[in-house]
């Protein structure tokens, strides 16, 4: 993209993601009415510009006087105008809203596209207007925008999520809920979101556009259903992922999903395959599931690219260093790969010789208080070690939780040999994330303690450090396939 | 076949995807029985040889083929055979002779237009289990090398790809050969519609294109 292009893009959504004042039309006293959610959450979440409730009959909102109409809005004071009001209220409104400077609207108001002809009869009508009015139109039809380095919650659905760099954009409502409540879970933090609904005006590939050029995001995260000009769709994707990874969720592959999306977003059908191709051919980070789907962007966002296939297990659990291995081996992205001579020799220095004394590294055992920090060290100052799982992290506080809980807390020794333990873990999830820093490749830990034991010492660590850590080894080797093939295909 | 589209017949589509790099199998056109049993004398047996026709799309379904011919009697009796089958609404027909690619696995590859996507190349898994395999993958077009052996690399059985009793692996890079071809043919001459190489016979590790039929948009 052009120096020139850039600021363009940016200018285009700033309304929209950085307003300096917002209009909520149509807020409501009413704490079961949309109108009075969206007011809510643009209220409670600190955002820091002017915010304009407006509503028919005035009265008062959450402790503010609302305005009657957008002309008592003083000029220029809003540039992002939040419309609840039923459509055959919106061309007047939005003619109001451009005079007072408004350049960007988002609808919620449903009752457009989604209905049918007429329906779609009165969107490209909306549409025109906008054009005229010089409005950046989202939606309609959409649940809200959040862009955190703003504090900015224009939404009539929760979270809020924490901030961070992964900017979403999808034609369900619904999932850009879930990928922030997987946020506000993972403490892995979202940029920008927007709910961008039927997508009359601004498409999922234009918010890509600018999100590639946000220097607030990292990685983009889209839901898509349906596509309305493929090649456009194509070409401005391939520009995109050439800057930053995107990862794709797609609704809608087979026969019975289609039907579901046809009645939802009335999207066509596309052949599954060519979409496949497609995403090969752009770059982009296809997952198959919700989880994954954020997983792997958490992992763009908050890990290093690895620069091969090589992978190195390090484990204090034997089992999971066996799975682990089957999973690595039968990849068709990723290699298992032998354990280096010079490797072997550094984990013989310090491990008695029951340790596996190959790849996976199961310490079986044999580690004491430094080992595990000092193997890690070891295997990622190796030139060809690529990624390192760690397997095996939180073991120790998961036994110390059980002895506090005991009765027998802290008397026998307990007191000590307890905080040893937790103290080991959180030290095992700051070498890792150190390692990842110094050598720049993924080190990523694996254990089910992420989602059985939240606030273990382990997951903990790394949870307040921001870094993603992943309930199994299955799912840190998927995500690490999604980043190799990324990595590969921007180096071609 | 779409409306305002018409087929070329075999060997013009072979004859347009060979300059676009595709390999094809050596063949040559005969009017009668006598030109080809001379054009397979020359090619060398065995031979196959097909009726041949810019009306003729579905020659299988019509037994307007017959393989394995091993010397020029056969000829002979298949090309008097195959002229005397041919219909009026056929037009102009000929007879195509061209050697025998022998091999035991064969893929499929084409362009189709994607009614989102616009033009595509496909290549898939062929032969009598291509149905129930279902192993095919999608490029828009254009593509270039790296992404043709991408395309390959889609495939789901890339065992399938690989040595096969006693036969070596498929070439990859002749693959790509096919596949960019495919590509450039769909870039280059607009009025292409769609590419159909079903099979492409792999004959020690290289790709052949031994049926053709190429769709295009009627002036």
């Amino acid at each position: 993209m052009s120096e020139k292009r850039e600021q363009e893009v940016l200018e285009r959504f700033r309304p929209l993601f950085e307003p300096r004042g917002v209009i909520v039309a149509g807020a409501s006293s009413h704490p079961g009415k949309f109108g009075f959610v969206a007011a809510h959450n643009l209220l409670s979440q600190g955002f820091p510009g002017n915010v304009y409730l407006t509503n028919r009959e005035g009265g008062e909102i959450l402790g503010r006087r609302a305005l009657t109409s957008v002309a008592e809005v003083p000029e220029g004071a809003a540039d992002l105008v939040f419309v609840c009001t039923p459509p055959a209220t919106v061309p007047d409104l939005l003619r109001e809203c451009a005079k007072k400077g408004v350049r960007a609207a988002f609808l919620s108001t449903a009752g457009y596209g989604e209905l049918g002809e007429e329906g779609k009869r009165a969107e490209e009508d909306l549409v025109r207007l906008c054009d005229e009015l010089g409005l950046l139109l989202i939606g309609p039809n959409g649940q809200g925008v959040i862009s955190t380095p703003a504090s900015l919650c224009a939404q009539i659905v929760a979270p809020y999520p924490p901030r961070g760099r992964i900017a979403v954009a999808s034609q369900s409502g619904g999932f850009v809920q879930a990928f922030q409540n997987y946020a506000q879970k993972t403490g892995v933090g979202v940029s920008r979101a927007v709910s961008a609904g039927n997508c009359a005006a601004t498409r999922l590939e234009d918010y890509l556009e600018y999100f590639a050029a946000d220097p607030e995001t990292a990685v983009s995260l889209i839901y898509v259903e349906g596509i309305d000009e493929g090649r456009t769709f194509f070409e401005s994707v391939r520009r995109a992922t050439s800057r930053k990874p995107l990862v794709v969720l797609k609704g809608g592959t087979t026969a019975g999903g289609q039907r579901a999306a046809a009645s939802h977003t009335g999207a066509l059908a596309t052949d599954d395959r060519v979409f496949a191709g497609m995403c090969r051919q752009a770059g982009i980070a296809r997952a198959p599931t919700i989880e994954e789907a954020f997983e792997t962007a958490a992992t763009f966002a908050t890990h290093p690219l690895p620069k091969g296939p090589n992978v190195f297990v390090l484990t204090t659990a034997g089992g999971w260093g066996v799975v682990t291995a089957d999973r690595i081996a039968s990849s068709r992205e990723l290699r298992l790969m032998p354990i280096p001579d010079d490797l072997r020799a550094a984990f013989d220095a310090r491990l008695p010789p029951r340790w596996s004394r190959n790849n996976p590294a199961d310490l079986a055992g044999s580690e004491t208080r430094d080992t595990v920090v000092e193997c890690l060290a070891e295997a990622a100052a190796q030139p060809d070690v690529h990624a390192i799982l760690l397997l095996g992290v939180g073991i120790q506080s998961n036994l110390a939780a059980m002895e506090r809980a005991g009765g027998f807390f802290p008397e026998h020794g307990l007191g000590r040999i307890v905080e040893f333990h937790e103290r080991q873990d959180a030290r095992y999830a700051e070498a890792a994330l150190e390692m990842e820093r110094r050598f720049d490749k993924p080190v990523l830990i694996a254990t089910e303690l992420v989602d059985c034991q939240p606030e273990n010492p382990g997951p903990r660590t790394l949870r307040e450090a921001g870094s993603l850590a992943y309930p199994s080894s299955f799912r840190a080797v998927t995500v690490l396939e999604h980043l190799w093939r990324y990595a590969r295909w921007r180096a071609r | 076949m779409s409306s305002g589209t018409r087929t070329l017949s075999e060997h013009e589509s072979k004859r347009r995807l060979a300059s676009a790099g595709v390999a094809v199998a050596p063949e040559r056109l005969a009017a009668d029985a006598a030109e080809a049993e001379r054009a397979a004398s020359e090619l060398g047996f065995p031979v196959v040889v097909k009726l041949c026709g810019d009306r003729i799309a579905h020659k299988t379904e019509r037994s307007l083929v017959r393989l394995g011919l091993t010397n020029v009697a056969q000829v002979r009796i298949a090309a008097e055979a195959l002229l005397a089958a041919a219909r009026p609404e056929d037009g102009a027909v000929a007879l195509l002779v061209a050697s025998m690619i022998p091999g035991r696995r064969e893929l499929i590859a084409g362009c189709v237009q994607d009614p989102t996507f616009g033009p595509c190349v496909m290549l898939g898994i062929g032969g009598i289990f291509a149905e129930v395999l279902a192993d095919v993958a999608f490029r828009l077009v254009p593509f270039d090398r790296t992404e043709a052996l991408d395309l390959i690399a889609e495939l789901q059985n890339q065992a399938w790809l690989g040595p096969f009793r006693g036969e070596p692996a498929v070439d990859r890079e002749r693959l790509a050969d096919v596949l960019v071809g495919l590509s450039r043919l769909m870039e280059g001459d607009a009025d292409v519609v769609s590419v159909d190489l079903n099979p492409l016979i792999v004959c020690d590790g290289e790709p052949i294109a031994v049926d053709a039929l190429v769709e295009v948009r009627a002036s």
